[in-house]
């Protein structure tokens, strides 16, 4: 069916579909995360007047955001601020790209993947530092400092343990990760397939951790710190562009939480059903769509659960521990492989 | 054009599509909102109070050596990962030379580690 479309027409279907994803998945993060969990972890109701139960109140923060005035400080690199979501919003389009949902129902089907997905994830740091820096503000600058710095040291262990899974499937293909992890068995019984957070239970602990910390969330939230840099590297942002890095924020969450959940929980395959079934196209979506919302449930809880790390710890933790232990996975998991 | 070159071609796209998304909430703002800059208003937020000082301030970057261990780290992953890809094709030759080349790194980083490079002081 899709062959039988032009290059262009079919682009034009896949972007589309990515727009509405990113879209629809960060404004129900927003909205379920945000708004609700939280309210109900702190014995409150949450938004209940925009729409029924709140959920609209989202639109009627956009529309908020729309009306207010657009500051540039005086003393701010005009160029560099202004430029800095887009940057940073740009690199979560990036990334979305790698994510399959179904059998046809893919972005990019690259045979280096999760290869490309770990090398634009990085991008969001230089817009963070475009931030920090170009608003000539003390706090920005700190926050912006502290965020590279973390960033840096987590996309390590990150991308170590990413390495597991890519010597377990045997390939760096998003879609050939799934299949893997499809058709794998456990002990010869192949009646759900192989998840890898079986087989990678390490990998995809070292993954979550590494990942609250690119997401800079608590307790990983030394950049933004509240209560000593205001607001980091967001200070000086007003309106509507205060709101980009805030969407920002959480579609980037649901774009990694995809990729834990194609890496570790399987991604869009459902146990039972023949993965390359037409049918997959419309239940895969959901599927992972189920899968994001789990994870990121994971991702908030802690981040409105646990205090926040004072910088040394949060570098020894990743160079100390999180990166010797990803290393020390690799070399098991590979013995395993040519072993067994 | 081949597939390979036209999935790059898509991925240029998507991050077009990103930059056009915050052009098109920005340029819809610029409609709706005022535009009121007053000499306060632009005034660098210092909790307050009047700043004081340079706002490129100095501050001491900890983390260079941490930026020298990071490219390190990087470069080490770009040549993992072919490896990891292959395994299965490179067998117990590919296995022994990988645990050099990750003895060595473990290595660097142990020599870093010793140094007190790794600790924030």
């Amino acid at each position: 069916m899709i062959a039988e479309l032009s290059y262009w027409q079919e682009t034009a279907i896949r972007v589309g579909a990515g727009l509405g994803a990113v879209l629809l998945v960060a404004g129900t993060l927003v909205y379920v995360h945000l708004f609700k969990m939280v309210s109900f972890m702190q014995s409150r109701l949450g938004p209940m007047e925009a729409g029924p139960y709140g959920s609209l109140q989202l639109l009627a923060e956009v529309g908020k955001h729309l009306q207010k005035e657009d500051i540039f400080p005086r003393k701010a690199d005009r160029f560099v601020f202004a430029a800095a979501p887009f940057v940073v919003l740009a690199s979560t389009f990036l990334l979305v790209v790698v994510v399959p949902g179904g059998p046809d129902a893919w972005f990019v089907n690259n045979d280096v993947g999760i290869y490309l997905a770990m090398a634009v994830s990085s991008v969001s740091v230089i817009g963070i530092l475009m931030a920090g820096w170009g608003s000539a503000n003390k706090y920005s600058l700190l926050g912006g400092l502290r965020a590279t710095g973390q960033l840096i040291a987590y996309e390590l262990p990150l991308i170590l343990a990413v390495v597991g899974v890519v010597i377990q499937a045997g390939t760096m293909n998003m879609q050939g990760i799934v299949f893997a992890q499809a058709e794998g068995e456990i002990f010869g019984w192949g009646g759900i397939g192989n998840p890898y957070i079986l087989t990678q239970g390490v990998a995809f602990l070292i993954f979550l951790i590494a990942m609250q910390a690119e997401l800079t969330q608590s307790p990983f939230d030394m950049p933004i710190a509240e209560s000593e840099l205001v607001s980091g590297y967001m200070t000086e942002y007003s309106g509507m562009r205060f709101l980009m890095f805030f969407i920002g924020e959480f579609a980037t969450a649901g774009v990694f939480s995809a990729v834990a959940a194609v890496l570790f929980l399987g991604g869009w395959y459902i146990p039972g059903i023949d993965p390359t079934d037409n049918i997959m196209n419309v239940l895969g979506p959901l599927v992972m769509f189920a899968k994001i919302v789990i994870l990121t449930f994971l991702v908030f809880w802690v981040r409105f659960t646990f205090p926040r790390f004072r910088e040394d710890q949060l570098q020894r933790l990743a160079w100390k521990f999180l990166i010797p232990l990803s290393l020390a996975n690799i070399v098991v998991t590979a013995i395993f492989k040519v072993w067994i | 054009m081949s597939d390979f070159l036209r999935s790059y071609l898509t991925v240029g796209i998507f991050g077009l599509v990103g930059v056009a998304l915050v052009a098109a909430f920005l340029g819809l703002g610029r409609i709706l909102r005022p535009s009121n800059p007053t000499e306060q208003k632009l005034e660098t937020y210092e909790s307050g109070v009047d700043p004081t000082g340079d706002m490129w301030s100095q501050a001491n970057i900890r983390y260079y050596v941490f930026a020298l261990l990071f490219v390190m780290f990087d470069v080490e992953a770009v040549f993992i990962f072919p490896w990891a890809a292959r395994l299965e094709a490179y067998g117990m030759f590919g296995l022994i030379e990988m645990a050099i080349f990750i003895y060595i790194l473990l290595l660097g980083l142990l020599y870093a580690w010793r140094k007190g490079m790794l600790r924030w002081v």
